[in-house]
Order: structure tokens, then sequence, then C-alpha cells
């Protein structure tokens, strides 16, 4: 992991044992940036649901493949990228989850719920192969970003697992 | 934390008390089973405690929903008892809470199964 004042980046290998990984990471982020409790759930279950769209449904579960979590801190605005290496999905065959006959779905309401927690959400294919979603929270301006050890240096990925 | 259940009989109703993480993987595909072999046994009112529920995401809510599903298929009944209240309000922005019964008093939570002879 590398950070500076305005970037922090971690790789992971296709594992769900890392989506719990990523989670602790956005619980440091966030409480350096003073988000509450309940903001922080949010973001947390927008990077929850994230991460297991890249590692489950996009890079298949495959150890061989990468995800990439980017958290980009701006004065007005928390910036969160998850990229993978899969084939990608088209948005608008996800039925809608609050329509009376897809209640009893089983699955379809991880990208609504990130939808419903984060101010702003997009998907874009990656030309070289693969898909990023930019998820974005808004945040007070001129937060102490030294608070919480965000200028800390950090060497590496956490590709191990 | 992994998810963890505990089953009690309270008369023809089957408690499942819940604690840790229902998410997409080991969390899920216990709730499944336990489900699963309770209605194998028989049991088909099940009465979900998931007060000690510290994370629930989208898949677990979908395992909820498809605990809901296999119970009324077998002419049973699945309750939910003390949301936390994130819990809620994940069932509030699905609209799930406009499909389970959910209590918050176990009392009275019991008193709400019809009365049958299947257990």
């Amino acid at each position: 992991m590398k950070a500076d004042t305005s970037v922090v980046e971690v790789v992971y290998e296709s594992d769900l044992k890392n989506v719990e990984a990523a989670e602790e990471i956005v619980h440091r982020v966030c409480t350096s940036l003073g988000f509450d409790e309940e903001e922080q759930h949010k973001i947390g279950m927008a990077v929850h649901e994230s991460m297991i769209n890249a590692i489950w449904h996009g890079n298949k579960n495959d150890p061989g493949k990468r995800v990439w979590l980017q958290f980009r801190i701006f004065d007005d605005r928390l910036e969160i990228r998850i990229r993978d290496q899969g084939a990608g999905f088209d948005m608008s065959r996800i039925p809608h989850p609050l329509e009376p006959e897809n209640l009893l779905r089983v699955s379809g309401r991880g990208i609504f719920l990130i939808r419903s927690f984060m101010d702003d959400f997009q998907v874009n294919r990656i030309p070289a192969g693969g898909t990023e979603v930019t998820m974005t929270k808004r945040r007070q301006p001129h937060t102490d970003l030294t608070q919480g050890g965000l200028h800390r240096e950090h060497e590496g990925h956490n590709t191990s697992g | 934390m992994s998810m963890k259940a505990t089953t009690r009989q309270v008369d023809s109703i089957t408690v499942v008390d819940l604690s840790g993480r229902i998410t997409l993987g080991e969390g899920c595909s216990q709730l499944r089973d336990l489900i699963r072999d309770l209605l194998a046994k028989g049991h088909n009112k099940l009465l979900l405690n998931l007060a000690e529920v510290t994370y629930i995401d989208s898949s677990g809510i979908g395992e909820l929903v498809s605990g809901f599903t296999a119970v009324s298929n077998h002419g049973g009944q699945l309750k939910l008892l003390n949301l936390t209240k994130k819990v809620h309000d994940l069932l509030q922005i699905t609209k799930l809470l406009t499909v389970f019964d959910v209590h918050d008093d176990e009392a009275k939570a019991i008193a709400s199964f019809d009365k049958g002879t299947a257990a």
C-alpha cells in the first residue's frame, strides 16, 4: 500500500477473505476523514459490495487476477475506485430490486445498495480489459488529514491475502 | 468473525439465535444449510433472532429471502426477531419490511405464529 495526502491504493488477490481486509482500510480512511459511524458503515458496505462484485463476479475468484482499491481524497469528497480484470457486466440487465416482481429474488441488491449509500456511482469498461467502478461520497471540507495517519508512508502490495 | 447459530424449541416454534456476519461465502452457506436441515426435520415455523448479527450484506439479505421462500413452500412461516438498526435500515430500503413479519418481543413473536400441527 502506498499513501500520500490524496491517494491510498491497495492491490488484492481475488480471494473473498480480502473483502474484510478492504473494510478495515475503509474504516481507517473514513475515520481519518472525520466521517461519522453511520456514514462509515454506508461507505464500508458500498466497498464491501463492490469488492465482492470484483472478486466473485468479475474475476470469478481467480487467484491469478487482481483487484485494485484506490481512495482519492479531495477537500470536498472521497472518491473510491475499484478495478477488476473481469469481463464486465451490463447494468441495464440488472433487475430493479424494488419492483414487486423482484422483491423475492435472492440476488440483485448489491448495486442498488451502493447507489443508495453513495452520492455518485459510475461503472466504466477499461479498454485493456476489466471494469472500474467509481464511488463518491461528499465530505465536509478542510478536514485535517494529519489526524489518523494518512501522511504515513506505506510500501508494497497486499497480495498475499 | 463468521456466523454462529444455535437453535432452541419454544412450543412448536424453532428459534434460531444468529450472531456474527451473514455475508457471501461461509455465513450465507451456513444459514442456507441450517434452514434446509430444519425443514428436512419437519421444523417449518422458524423465528430468526438477529440481535447479535453484526453485519449483513446483499447476499445475506438474499439468503434471508431464500429462507423465507423455502419455508413458505413447505407450508410454514419464517419470521424475524430483534433487528439491529443497521439490519432494519437495510430491510427498509430494500422494501423487505413489507415481506417479512418482524418483531422485537420474543413472546409476542412466538404467539404470532399460526397454530398448527407441524413443528
